[in-house]
C-alpha cells in the first residue's frame, strides 16, 4: 500500500522552493555579480572595510594644502567638505528615514546665525567656541524636534510643504528681524542684522589654538567630517538605523512591527538638524560673516541634487555626490573650464547611451558635418549671425568657425533655448531611426545655446542644470550613482 | 473704526483671494487625481503671467497700445491659459508620468527639480528685472464703483468677475460633463476607473491642462491688479495657493475656492492691521495650526487608509 503512494516531489537543491520568492531570494546574489570592465574593481572596493576608504579620502583631502598653494583651491576644498556634511545630514532624513524635509537649509542657517550671535559683537557675547558649538548642536536638534512635532501626523507631501514653509519663515525672519520691538526694551532690537547680515564673527579656537587660516579650517572641517561619518556609520548599523529603513520602506508595516514610528521620525529630524547646525557653525566661522541669502532655496536644491546623484541612503554615495556637484559648480564659474566640462559631459553621455561604436562615430560625424553646413548657410544668408563674439579660452578658435555666434546672442540664444527644450522632449518621445536622425541637430543646438547663452550666466546655468538633473535622475536612475535600487514586492 | 480702510482691505482680500483660489484649484484637482503635490504649480502661474506680458508687448506695449483694452485682456487671458495649460501637460508627461508607480518621494523630488528648472529658465529668458503690466496706462483706474466707503476700480471688478466665471465654469465641467464624471471617478479610485473603461491617462492630462490653465489666468490677473511680474513670483504664490487648498480640504473643489478667499482675506487684514513685514509668517502659521487641529481641512473628508 505504501509503495503505491508516490513520494512527494523532492525539490531540487538549487531549484525553486515553496514559500520563497525566487526573484527576491536571489536578489542579493544577483547584485553581487557586476558585469562590465570595472565590475571586479568595484567588487574589490566594496570588500574593503569602510574605515579604510574613509581614512584614504580624509588623508588625501588633508594633503591638498601641500599640493596647491592657491587659496582658492583650498577654499573650494573647505566648501566641498561642508557640502558633504550637509549632504550627510540630509541623507539621514531623506535617504534613511524617507522623510522629505525641505526645511533642511533653515537648520544650517539657524546654526550659523546662532553661532554668530554667540560669538560676535552683535550682542557683545564671545563665548568659547566649544561651548557655542555645543549650544548650537543642542538647540538645532531641539528645533528639529519642534519642527518634527507637527509633522508626526503628516503624510509625505504635507510634511514636505510644512517644512518648506518653515524654510520660508526662516528666510523672512533672518531678513527682517533687525528691528524687533521687545516689550522690556526701548527702541527696536537688532537680532540678525537684516539684509546686512552679521559680520566680524570670532574664528573658532579650541584649547588656545586659534583656527585663523583657510588651511587650518580645512583640517578642522575634515576632523568634524570624520567624526560625523563614524557616528553615522554606527547609527546606520544600529537598531535605530535599521528601524529607519523599515520606516522608509513602509511606515504602516513598521508600525505593525511595533516600531515607535513617531519617535523614529523625530529622531531622524533631530539627527539631520544637529548635523546641519554643526555645519553652520563651521560655515559662519570660515566666512566670518553671514547673510540671509546664504541660506536660501538654491542651496536646498544643491544639497538635494548631491544626495540624489550620489545615491540616497549610501554614505560614500552622498559624499561622492557632494564632491562631484560642488567641484562641477566651481568649474562652471570659469567659461573655459565650463566649456571643457560641458563637452566632456556630452561625450561621456553619448558613449554611455549610444551603441555600437559605429553608430556613435556616425552621430559624431553627422553633428560636425551639420555644424559646418549650418555655419556656411548662416554666413551666406545672414552675415550678422556669425559675427558675434565667442568666449575665449580652450577651443575658442576651433569653435568660432563651427558654432553660429550671432551679434544678438541674447535674443537668438533664448529662442534656441526654447527650441532646445522642445527638441530634447521630442527626442525622448521618438524611437528608433528618428531618434538617430534627430540627435545631431539637437546636439548642435545644445552647443549653440551653451556657447551663446548659458556659458555667460553661470549662476543661472547652475540652478537650471541642477533642476534638470533632478528630473532626469528621478525617472532614469532614482537610486543615484552608488545607491542600491529599491525592490518593491507586491 | 476707519471704515474706508476696512473696506479697502476687504476688497484687497477678495481680489487676492480669488487669485489664490484659482491657484488652489489646480493644486487640489491634481492632488485629487494623482495624490501628487505639484510643486511646479507656482511656476506655471508665473509663466502664465509672463505669457500675458508677452501679449501686451506684441500689441505695442502699455503706452502705444494698438487694440481695445477689453480685447487685450481677453487675449491675454486666453494666451496665458493656453500656454500654461500646455506647460502643465508637458510637465505631467515628462516629469510625473514616468514616476507614477515609483515610491512616493520620487515625484516630489522631480517636482522640486521642475520648479527650479522653470524658475531659472524664466530668469534666463526674461532677466531678473521686474516687468510691469502698467494697467493704469490703458484702463482708467478711477472708473468703477464708488459708493460711500466702497471703492472698487474697474480692474478689480473685472478680475473678481473673471475668477467667479472660471470657477463656475469649472464647477459645471466637473459636475455636468462626461469628462467631469471621468475625473471624479479617477479621483475616487484610479484602478477601478480604468477597469470601467475610462482612459485614465487622458483624464490626467485634461486635469493638468485645466488646473494649469486656471493658474495661468491667475497670473494674468495678478499682473493686471498688482502690475509687477518677475521670475520669483511663483514660489510664494504657489505656497499660498497650496495653503488655501489645504485649508479648504485638499481634493475638494469648493474647499479650494473657500480656502482661497479665506487666505486672501486673512493676508489682507494681517497686512493692514498687524504687520506688513511678517504677513507670510502669519499665513503659514495658520496652516500649521489648522493641520494640527483639523488635518483634513474645512470641507475635506477624513482620509481612511486602507491596506
Amino acid at each position: 500500500m505504501s509503495a503505491d503512494l508516490p513520494n512527494p516531489p523532492e525539490p531540487a537543491p538549487d531549484g525553486p522552493r515553496i514559500g520563497v520568492d525566487e526573484w527576491v531570494a536571489r536578489h542579493g546574489e544577483r547584485s553581487g555579480l557586476r558585469g562590465g570592465r570595472f565590475g571586479p574593481v568595484i567588487a574589490r572596493l566594496e570588500q574593503l572595510p569602510w574605515w579604510s576608504l574613509l581614512a584614504a579620502a580624509v588623508i588625501a583631502s588633508a594633503l591638498i594644502p601641500f599640493l596647491s598653494e592657491s587659496e582658492y583651491v583650498i577654499r573650494v576644498a573647505v566648501t566641498t567638505v561642508l557640502f558633504a556634511l550637509l549632504a550627510l545630514g540630509l541623507n539621514v532624513v531623506v535617504g534613511w528615514a524617507g522623510l522629505l524635509d525641505l526645511g533642511f537649509i533653515a537648520f544650517y542657517g539657524f546654526g550659523a546665525y546662532l553661532y554668530a550671535l554667540l560669538s560676535s559683537d552683535q550682542f557683545d557675547l564671545h563665548f568659547p567656541a566649544l561651548l557655542s558649538v555645543a549650544i548650537v548642536i543642542v538647540s538645532s536638534a531641539l528645533l528639529g524636534l519642534l519642527l518634527g512635532l507637527p509633522s508626526r501626523r503628516l503624510l509625505g507631501d504635507y510634511l514636505a510643504i510644512v517644512t518648506l514653509f518653515f524654510a520660508q519663515i526662516y528666510v523672512v525672519l533672518a531678513t527682517n528681524a533687525d528691528r524687533i520691538k521687545l516689550p522690556w526694551n526701548n527702541g527696536p532690537t537688532d537680532f540678525t542684522g537684516g539684509p546686512n547680515g552679521i559680520t566680524d564673527i570670532d574664528p573658532i579656537s579650541i584649547l588656545g589654538y586659534e583656527f585663523d587660516s583657510i588651511r587650518s579650517y580645512l583640517w578642522l572641517s575634515l576632523g568634524v567630517f570624520t567624526v560625523v561619518v563614524v557616528a553615522l556609520q554606527f547609527v546606520n548599523h544600529s537598531r535605530t538605523g535599521r528601524a529607519w529603513r523599515a520606516l522608509r520602506e513602509d511606515p504602516l508595516a513598521a508600525e505593525l512591527m511595533s516600531m515607535p514610528v513617531n519617535r523614529l521620525k523625530l529622531l531622524a529630524f533631530m539627527f539631520g538638524a544637529a548635523t546641519a547646525g554643526l555645519t553652520g557653525t563651521i560655515f559662519a566661522s570660515v566666512q566670518l560673516g553671514i547673510f540671509p541669502q546664504n541660506f536660501d532655496l538654491p542651496l536646498l536644491i544643491t544639497v538635494y541634487a548631491m544626495v540624489i546623484l550620489g545615491g540616497a541612503g549610501s554614505i560614500p554615495g552622498v559624499v561622492i555626490g557632494a564632491i562631484t556637484i560642488n567641484v562641477s559648480l566651481e568649474l562652471l564659474r570659469d567659461p573655459s573650464n565650463a566649456r571643457l566640462l560641458f563637452y566632456l559631459a556630452i561625450g561621456l553621455g553619448l558613449v554611455a547611451l549610444v551603441r555600437p561604436w559605429r553608430k556613435l562615430a556616425g552621430i559624431a560625424g553627422a553633428t560636425i558635418l551639420f555644424g559646418i553646413v549650418a555655419y556656411q548657410l548662416a554666413e551666406w544668408l545672414r552675415p550678422e549671425w556669425v559675427s558675434g563674439t565667442i568666449e575665449g579660452g580652450r577651443f575658442s578658435d576651433l569653435l568660432s568657425g563651427w558654432v553660429i555666434h550671432p551679434v544678438d546672442a541674447t535674443r537668438l540664444g533664448n529662442a534656441g533655448f526654447i527650441l532646445l527644450i522642445v527638441a530634447l522632449l521630442a527626442l525622448t518621445e521618438v524611437r528608433g531611426r528618428w531618434r538617430t536622425f534627430l540627435l545631431p541637430p539637437t546636439l548642435y543646438l545644445a552647443v549653440f545655446v551653451w556657447e551663446n547663452r548659458l556659458v555667460a550666466e553661470p549662476s543661472v546655468t547652475r540652478i537650471l542644470l541642477l533642476g534638470a538633473l533632478l528630473v532626469v535622475l528621478m525617472s532614469w536612475r532614482p537610486q543615484g550613482l552608488l545607491g542600491t535600487s529599491r525592490v518593491e514586492i507586491v | 473704526m476707519d471704515w474706508d480702510f476696512f473696506v479697502q482691505q476687504l476688497v484687497n482680500g477678495l481680489t487676492l483671494g480669488s487669485v489664490y483660489a484659482l491657484i488652489a484649484l489646480g493644486y487640489t484637482m491634481i492632488y485629487g487625481i494623482l495624490k501628487l503635490l505639484n510643486f511646479a504649480h507656482g511656476e506655471v502661474y508665473m509663466m502664465g503671467a509672463f505669457a500675458g506680458f508677452g501679449v501686451l508687448s506684441i500689441f505695442g506695449g502699455a503706452v502705444g497700445l494698438t487694440i481695445n483694452a477689453l480685447a487685450l485682456i481677453v487675449l491675454m487671458l486666453a494666451t496665458a491659459m493656453l500656454g500654461s495649460g500646455l506647460l502643465g501637460v508637458a510637465i505631467e508627461r515628462f516629469a510625473y508620468r514616468p514616476l507614477r508607480n515609483a515610491p512616493r518621494i520620487a515625484p516630489l523630488i522631480s517636482a522640486l527639480g521642475v520648479s527650479f528648472f522653470l524658475q531659472s529658465s524664466a530668469l534666463l529668458l526674461f532677466g531678473a528685472d521686474f516687468r510691469s503690466y502698467e494697467t493704469y496706462e490703458y484702463i482708467d483706474l478711477a472708473s468703477g464703483i464708488h459708493w460711500g466707503p466702497l471703492n472698487i476700480s474697474v480692474v478689480r471688478i473685472t478680475v473678481i468677475l473673471t475668477a467667479v466665471a472660471l470657477m463656475l465654469g469649472l464647477t459645471l465641467l466637473v459636475g455636468r460633463t462626461r469628462l467631469g464624471k471621468a475625473m471624479r471617478a479617477t479621483a475616487f479610485d484610479r484602478e477601478a476607473a480604468a477597469m470601467q473603461g475610462i482612459d485614465v491617462d487622458r483624464v490626467i492630462v485634461s486635469t493638468f491642462f485645466i488646473g494649469s490653465a486656471l493658474a495661468g489666468a491667475a497670473g494674468v490677473m495678478v499682473g493686471l491688479v498688482f502690475y509687477k511680474v518677475y521670475h520669483l513670483m511663483g514660489f510664494i504664490a504657489g505656497l499660498k495657493g497650496f495653503t488655501a487648498a489645504v485649508v479648504g480640504g485638499i481634493g475638494s473643489i469648493p474647499g479650494a475656492m473657500l480656502g482661497g478667499i479665506l487666505i486672501g482675506l486673512a493676508e489682507a487684514f494681517i497686512t493692514g492691521y498687524v504687520s506688513s513685514t511678517f504677513q507670510d509668517v502669519f499665513v503659514f502659521s495658520i496652516l500649521i495650526v489648522l493641520l494640527l487641529v483639523r488635518p483634513s481641512g474645512l470641507l475635506g473628508k477624513a482620509d481612511i487608509q486602507k491596506v
